[in-house]
């Protein structure tokens, strides 16, 4: 690369720790394509899924530019009503069930679940690859309803829309999210037995990695706010690594995963302070939606603990976890505007609520996924990717993020409503800065297809643990692991993040 | 699941023969097992109790509707069906037995006697659920929302079976559809719309619960299959029984989801009589 000046090689810093035995790995093992489509091995099936999920956020990606540039000019002019209506619920439908569900805990958290806890496998490595075909089989009849017409109802498919006045395929989408909701569930499943029977010995509840804990957490509480807690976990971990300090409140950050577990059960009234429900159960739930926000707050002051006085390093995942901080702390604090049942009146169904997802599950859900695959990926591939195009790519994410959602919190406290296709001229500034910004993000997140696909083939061989994770994924395979993980089962004495050296000391145990 | 004997990077460590490569010691697999089937039957709960609730909910609102719907059903059909799925279960607790002592005949045949007996529970549903639909209580397209029409089509066609057995004759006519409509067409009155839907609302239930849980059995009938096909062939031992063991929680899992359909179903309005 010409512009070295971006270019930090921290891979060179941290030695092979675990060497090769053999070029002999879970990847080159067996080329055939049936050792792929009926593969057992967790880590193949996460890559399936990476496949998979790639593609459908290609394609909601694609219907949500087709929104922006509807929404470009004040007029109805390139969607029709109709149309429009049935692009944003696809939209909708598209990235929340077949892209944000299954991204890390399917793709990350399979690959990693098994190397994190020293086992060979997850616990039902057929069920885990049932799974996955039923995710496939869920997608082919979602995608089937979309081709037969689409459904017009929005991705909440509320009553009566979706019922008494229904005129759409809402049936056919219907059993498509029911066979994908499946495949989640018996993940989920797979998972908990996973951590409670498959840990190595050595490995307790309390030396886990934040990561299987945020997952683990995600596994039993099949939510809404299922989205955003894997990228916790993944975070916990990136900042650990590139801090090189042991995280600050490991046992506050595991019990605040569970937590937001526990609160994301009972604040689902919030959606509903519009539509006449008691006042006192609606005080209530406004109550119970800002107790999120201790959790959630609990860990943003924990990673900046995590970060203080340590030796921090500025490579790509780091980048896309300060990325992921900010926006997901901003995303954060516009929900607490929601919550608070005065401002909610005003602000509800406008595009503010459409800002405050999209910052909480795009700019924190993906930011995480993307620091997650950027993480991981030399142990994935066993390569490194061009952490110039990393980082620019990181960058240039999280610029077009705030210029497409950051004008939307300013048109929904200015009253322009959600889900409408017209919109009156003086929103037109606002709307084309947000369009502007829409296609600044579609480069930032097009990128990484270019250059992790090209490191995959081209790029640099990683050695065992380039980042210098204390983790067993890192200290215990080779990059890419063996067909079966370890050499030997690895025994854990220590906690996860046991950093030595002087940033040790700060926090030394 | 690959060949066992791919854990030869274990140096040489002695495997049992049913141990599947993933796990280290047998004991692992013997624990991951039954508890990876007790989380599952934890989401059926949670997949049957949405159901539940929702009949808990209606149940109390329209207690006098469903009371009235439920009447409708046939309790010996039901009872005889119950009967039959409790039967279903001491089998599959006696193959879950002699997989444990080691008699891998008898599991097999006690497998395949559990499967006779849900096939009888489903057959004996096949005819009740004919009758229901012949009557119209379905709750579909033909259950007209705006009039008391099929309600009291239904009610009458069980007066005139109760007329027919009363004079000890099994065939009896159904009734004419023109005149139901034409007695209740016009005194109709939004009283009548809203009972129509209520008990409308119960056979929407009693669809959905029964069929789910019918569902579940031909899922086991397929699992129950594989188990006994693999017990014949001698798979399980004392040492390793577990995927019995598992099939027999699942079975009785739904064999106890029927326990609560039967009398919140069935036993709802039996005191109302015919």
């Amino acid at each position: 690369m010409a512009t070295v000046s971006l270019e930090s090689k921290t891979f060179d810093k941290f030695p092979d720790v675990v060497g090769r035995h053999d070029d002999t790995n879970y990847l080159n093992h067996d080329h055939s394509i049936t050792s792929w489509l009926f593969t057992l091995d967790h880590k193949r099936i996460g890559l399936l899924y990476l496949v998979t999920i790639t593609l459908m956020f290609l394609l909601g990606g694609a219907l949500a530019g087709a929104i922006r540039l509807e929404l470009l000019t004040p007029k109805g002019d390139f969607l029709t009503a109709d149309t429009y209506n049935k692009a944003f619920t696809a939209h909708g439908i598209i990235m929340l069930f077949f892209f944000l569900i299954p991204s890390i805990p399917a793709v990350l958290g399979n690959f990693l679940v098994p190397l994190m806890i020293g086992a060979k496998d997850v616990a039902f490595p057929r069920l885990n690859l049932l799974s996955y075909y039923l995710y496939f089989a869920g997608s082919v009849i979602a995608l089937t309803a979309l081709l037969l017409g689409g459904v017009d109802t929005g991705w909440t498919f509320y009553t009566p829309f979706s019922s008494t006045y229904s005129n759409s395929y809402v049936i056919v989408m219907a059993v498509g999210l029911f066979v994908v909701g499946f495949s989640s569930i018996l993940t989920g499943l797979n998972f908990i037995i996973t951590v409670h029977r498959m840990r190595c010995p050595g490995l307790t509840w309390f030396r886990l990695p934040l990561f299987i804990w945020s997952i683990y957490a995600t596994s039993v509480v099949q939510l809404v706010y299922i989205m955003i807690l894997p990228s916790l976990g993944v975070t916990s971990e990136v900042i650990a690594t590139f801090s090189r300090k042991n995280v600050f409140g490991y046992h506050i950050i595991a019990f605040s995963s569970i937590a937001i577990a526990v609160f994301g059960f009972i604040v689902w009234a919030h959606h509903m302070f519009t539509t006449g429900i008691s006042p006192y159960a609606a005080m209530v739930f406004s109550l119970l939606t800002f107790s999120v926000a201790i959790p959630s707050g609990i860990k943003v002051f924990s990673w900046l603990a995590t970060m203080y006085g340590g030796s921090i390093s500025f490579d790509t995942p780091m980048i896309y976890a300060f990325g992921f901080l900010g926006l997901f702390t901003i995303g954060g604090l516009t929900g607490l505007f929601l919550s608070t049942l005065g401002t909610d009146i005003h602000l509800h169904d406008t595009y503010f609520i459409v800002a405050h997802f999209h910052y909480i599950m795009v700019g924190g859900a993906i930011m995480g996924y993307m620091a997650g695959i950027h993480y991981w990926w030399p142990k994935i591939t066993g390569k490194m990717y061009s952490e110039f195009w990393g980082k620019l790519s990181a960058g240039i994410t999280f610029i077009g993020f705030n210029f497409t959602f950051f004008p939307q919190f300013i048109l929904g406290y200015l009253g322009m409503p959600r889900r409408y296709y017209e919109y009156p001229d003086e929103f037109q500034v606002l709307n084309v800065f947000s369009t502007a910004g829409a296609s600044i993000l579609a480069i930032g997140y097009s990128m990484p297809l270019f250059y992790m696909t090209y490191s995959f083939f081209f790029g640099e061989k990683a050695n065992s643990n380039p980042y210098g994770g204390s983790t067993l994924e890192w200290t215990n395979t080779t990059s890419p692991p063996s067909p079966h993980n370890f050499e030997q089962t690895p025994v854990v004495t220590e906690e996860p993040y046991h950093y030595h050296g002087k940033e040790a000391a700060v926090v030394s145990h | 699941m690959s060949a066992t004997n791919e854990t030869v990077q274990d140096h040489g460590q002695h495997h049992h023969k049913d141990l599947a490569h993933h796990f280290d010691p047998l004991e692992q697999q013997h624990a991951a097992n039954p508890l990876g089937m007790w989380a599952f039957l934890l989401t059926e709960v949670l997949f049957f109790g949405g159901l539940f609730a929702a009949y808990t909910i209606y149940r109390y609102k329209y207690s006098a509707m469903f009371e009235e719907a439920s009447n409708h059903l046939d309790i010996t059909l039901g009872a005889t069906n119950t009967v039959i799925l409790i039967l279903s279960s001491l089998t599959m607790a006696l193959a879950v037995r002699c997989s444990q002592t080691g008699n891998s005949l008898w599991t097999g045949r006690w497998l395949l006697i559990t499967i006779a007996f849900g096939l009888m529970f489903l057959g004996v549903k096949y005819v009740e659920w004919k009758h229901d639909y012949h009557i119209h209580l379905m709750p579909g397209k033909d259950w007209s929302g705006k009039d008391y029409w099929h309600w009291q089509y239904a009610k009458k066609a069980k007066d005139m079976e109760t007329e027919a057995h009363k004079k000890g004759s099994a065939e009896h006519a159904l009734p004419d559809r023109k005149d139901v409509l034409a007695d209740n067409d016009p005194s109709l009155g939004v009283r009548g719309i809203q009972e129509s839907q209520q008990a409308r609302l119960f056979f929407l239930l009693y669809f959905c619960m029964t069929s789910l849980h019918a569902l579940h059995m031909l899922v086991g009938f397929v699992l129950i299959g594989i188990i006994a096909y693999f017990a014949y062939q001698g798979a399980y031992s004392p040492e390793y029984y577990s995927p019995v063991e598992n099939i027999g929680l699942y079975w009785h899992f739904v064999d106890i989801v029927w326990i609560f359909l039967f009398p919140l179903l069935y036993l709802l309005g039996a005191h109302m009589g015919h």
